[in-house]
């Protein structure tokens, strides 16, 4: 798979010319470790920039960014978008894009909520609703994108518009009631500093790190949005990953729902398109150094993205900034920090014909008939 | 386009034409309605017909004039979308555009008459130099243009929210109005002929003449592989980013329009670009560029607001609209995925000639310099 070959290029070409053994263990690595962590560090290394300046900004109103309750705040604020962007990390991944989350996630509210009635006896079968619901819609995005042949784009565009006249015609103003337990697990947390929301976030995140890493899907994930039809002449099945990455991104989108859900007590019918998940979430996935086109990038690098986002959004807060200005700096953030990043990734490419293009052992393997 | 130079059928001009271009104009025109492209209008037409049917009113000529009227700035929108699509970026930032114009308009010219035509040469520079800063973020700095124009959307719709407060303020003099509002009186049959009709066929005829101009080639053929338009020397950066201009400058002209008829408010244009969008795909453009015609994205837009009108006549009820325009999108994608191969490739009987050809062709290659060792 050239996607693979491509991410190891760099660490073999270094100067410094590793022994041949070296270098062969370094092609057969899985993913590229050594070129992700370069574009992961550099994530990390603006929210850091930004962490900092947030905490002298915090500081001038007089207040402490590390204080207990802000801590909370901003981690909370990152879990719902922070799952959402993992859900929107598989599907841009894998070549495709999902626009339809903010329909989704106000779905997934609206029938939770209506199915747990206020009762705890309900959460079971409420939350198992919600989510099949979730993803027999990603189930449906993911067929017409694989089989059908539809743009991701359209599909998502399409069903979000069929989900958002369903959620219009049949709900107005809130709907049902979140169930007590649902509420507590909204409240709850570790030590009063990382909200329960967070450490599903990072559970989640987790998973699917490993699953990207390790599984045959993930790669196939990765294969299939650097070039589908290489990805398919290899002997690939492209449309079981597509269909799978609509799927889990629908339900992560479903789960993100019943964060918010536990927050806010009611299901509500506009809460997703009021939270602007779709764009958002894409924003997110490629500050984190996702490639929009899909086949390269990490779940680790998007949770940075909406640390981004979450840790802005939280000093804006306290700084009072007015809530319409706050989308300009969201705006010129994204652009800025993307800038910074989309050039470097550019330049880092391993040239192609170059004279320092490393002699890899797969194309050798295969013999020369002559 | 390998499969775009084997020869269809033995014709004079033997492996130069495309079937498209082939054959007499009546012939040409049917093979051009199956296209994506072409279908739409067939669609339009099947529309239009449903429309009359149900409120035969609608087909008297003033109705139908205002209708087209009403159409227009999101017809114009759609073609200066198309532009950005067709170049295989996208433009999200339309709707803010649109929104900037209006609120321009709204509080530069107020009351005062002589400010009418200062304000125009200044949207149209501000809509010029969105489209700069769009088409050299993308181009020069390589962000991805959704991200880029997400980015201007926020920045440019946040601005505007800040600076109006949200609500709406300032309103223009009439004679401003007028663009968007009035017309010619008393012509002949159609009793009146408003100005943003008149506009749109000066758009569309102008648009018509670019894709054929040598930028309009070189549009498509960077949408269509920008690293091969490169290296034939096209400049990549400069078509894209002046398609970015056009764009802006079509959603500054919507605004004007929109001016006459919604008023001043920031969220006049909200929803503009996934219209455009839609409008665009409804017309048989490929989203990632290369494929499609000007006219079929206006074509996209008429058919959209006739589904509307339609629905409206039909007394559905207003929210289940976003349902049936997403069902109406899918399905019209999903039947033109594959079938823009009718118009850019060989004919059944010739596709299913060619295995014999790379069933020969492995010889002379030699497995070692496919893997690429060159």
């Amino acid at each position: 798979m050239s996607a693979t070959t491509d991410h190891t290029s760099p660490s073999a070409a270094e100067p410094r010319e590793p022994r041949d053994s070296v270098r062969r263990r370094r092609a057969a690595r899985p993913a590229g470790a050594a070129r992700r962590l370069d574009s992961t560090g550099l994530i990390y290394l603006v929210l850091v920039g930004v962490i900092a300046i947030s905490v002298v900004l915090t500081g001038m109103e007089g207040r402490n960014f590390f204080s207990q309750g802000n801590i909370w705040a901003v981690l909370t604020a990152m879990s719902v978008l922070g799952l959402i962007a993992i859900g929107q990390t598989l599907v841009i991944l894998v070549g495709s894009l999902d626009l339809s989350v903010p329909y989704v996630v106000s779905l997934a509210t609206v029938i939770a909520a209506g199915g747990m009635k206020g009762l705890d006896a309900n959460i079971a079968a409420a939350t198992f609703n919600a989510l099949a619901l979730c993803a027999l819609v990603g189930l449906v995005m993911g067929l017409l994108v694989s089989l059908l042949h539809v743009h991701g784009f359209i599909a998502s565009l399409g069903i979000g518009l069929v989900v958002s006249g369903y959620l219009g015609t049949n709900y107005q103003g809130s709907h049902g009631s979140a169930a007590p337990g649902l509420r507590l697990l909204g409240r709850s947390g570790i030590a009063g500093v990382i909200p329960t929301a967070f450490v599903i976030l990072l559970v989640s995140a987790l998973l699917v790190t490993l699953l990207l890493r390790y599984t045959r899907l993930g790669h196939h994930l990765y294969a299939i949005g650097g070039n589908q039809s290489v990805a398919r002449m290899s002997g690939v099945r492209t449309a079981l990953p597509v269909i799978t990455a609509h799927v889990l991104c629908s339900v992560f989108a479903g789960i993100a729902a019943l964060l918010l859900l536990s927050r806010t007590g009611v299901g509500s019918p506009t809460i997703g398109s009021q939270g602007r998940y779709d764009l958002l979430s894409i924003a997110a996935v490629v500050l984190g150094g996702t490639l929009l086109a899909g086949g390269k990038g990490s779940v680790i690098g998007t949770i940075g993205g909406v640390a981004i986002f979450a840790v802005l959004d939280n000093v804006m807060g306290v700084m009072q900034v007015n809530p319409f200005l706050k989308d300009f700096v969201r705006g010129f953030v994204i652009v800025l920090a993307v800038a910074v990043y989309a050039r470097r990734s550019v330049v880092r490419r391993p040239p192609r014909f170059g004279a320092s293009r490393p002699v890899l052992p797969v194309p050798s393997s295969k013999g020369d008939p002559a | 386009m390998s499969a775009a130079t084997s020869t269809p059928s033995g014709s004079a001009t033997a492996g130069r034409t495309l079937p498209l271009s082939e054959g007499s104009l009546l012939q040409r025109l049917l093979r051009g309605a199956i296209t994506p492209g072409g279908a739409v209008f067939i669609l339009l037409a099947v529309l239009f017909v449903a429309v009359v049917w149900v409120n035969p009113s609608f087909g008297e000529p003033p109705q139908l004039i205002r209708f087209i009227g009403r159409t227009a700035p999101i017809a114009i929108a759609a073609m200066g979308q198309y532009y950005v699509i067709v170049s295989g970026e996208f433009d999200l930032s339309m709707g803010a555009v649109i929104a900037t114009q209006v609120v321009i308009a709204g509080n530069y010219i107020g009351q005062d008459e002589s400010r009418v035509l200062p304000a125009l040469a200044l949207m149209l520079l501000i809509g010029a130099a969105v489209g700069v800063v769009n088409g050299l973020a993308t181009t020069l700095l390589r962000v991805p243009s959704f991200i880029v124009t997400l980015g201007t959307m926020l920045a440019l719709g946040g601005l505007v929210r800040y600076l109006t407060g949200g609500a709406a303020t300032g309103n223009p003099v009439d004679s401003f109005r007028q663009i968007g509002r009035g017309g010619i009186e008393d012509v002949p049959v159609l009793d009146v002929l408003p100005y943003p009709v008149i506009i749109l066929a000066v758009v569309a005829v102008a648009s018509v003449l670019l894709m054929r101009s040598p930028f309009g080639r070189t549009l498509i053929a960077a949408g269509d592989n920008p690293d091969a338009a490169g290296l034939a020397g096209a400049h990549v950066w400069w078509v894209k980013t002046r398609a970015f201009m056009l764009s802006s400058l079509s959603a500054t002209v919507a605004g004007i329009l929109l001016v006459g008829y919604a008023g001043v408010h920031p969220s006049v244009g909200s929803g503009y670009e996934f219209q455009a969008i839609t409008a665009v795909v409804l017309g048989g453009v490929v989203l990632g560029g290369g494929r499609g015609w000007v006219l079929s994205a206006a074509a996209g837009a008429f058919a959209l607001e006739l589904l509307f009108s339609f629905l409206n006549f039909q007394e559905v009820e207003s929210t289940w609209r976003p349902t049936v325009q997403g069902l109406i999108i899918i399905l019209a994608v999903a039947a033109g995925a594959r079938a823009w191969s009718y118009g850019r490739r060989p004919s059944r009987t010739a596709e299913s000639a060619p295995p014999a050809a790379p069933a020969a062709s492995p010889t002379p290659a030699r497995p070692g310099t496919e893997t690429g060792e060159n």
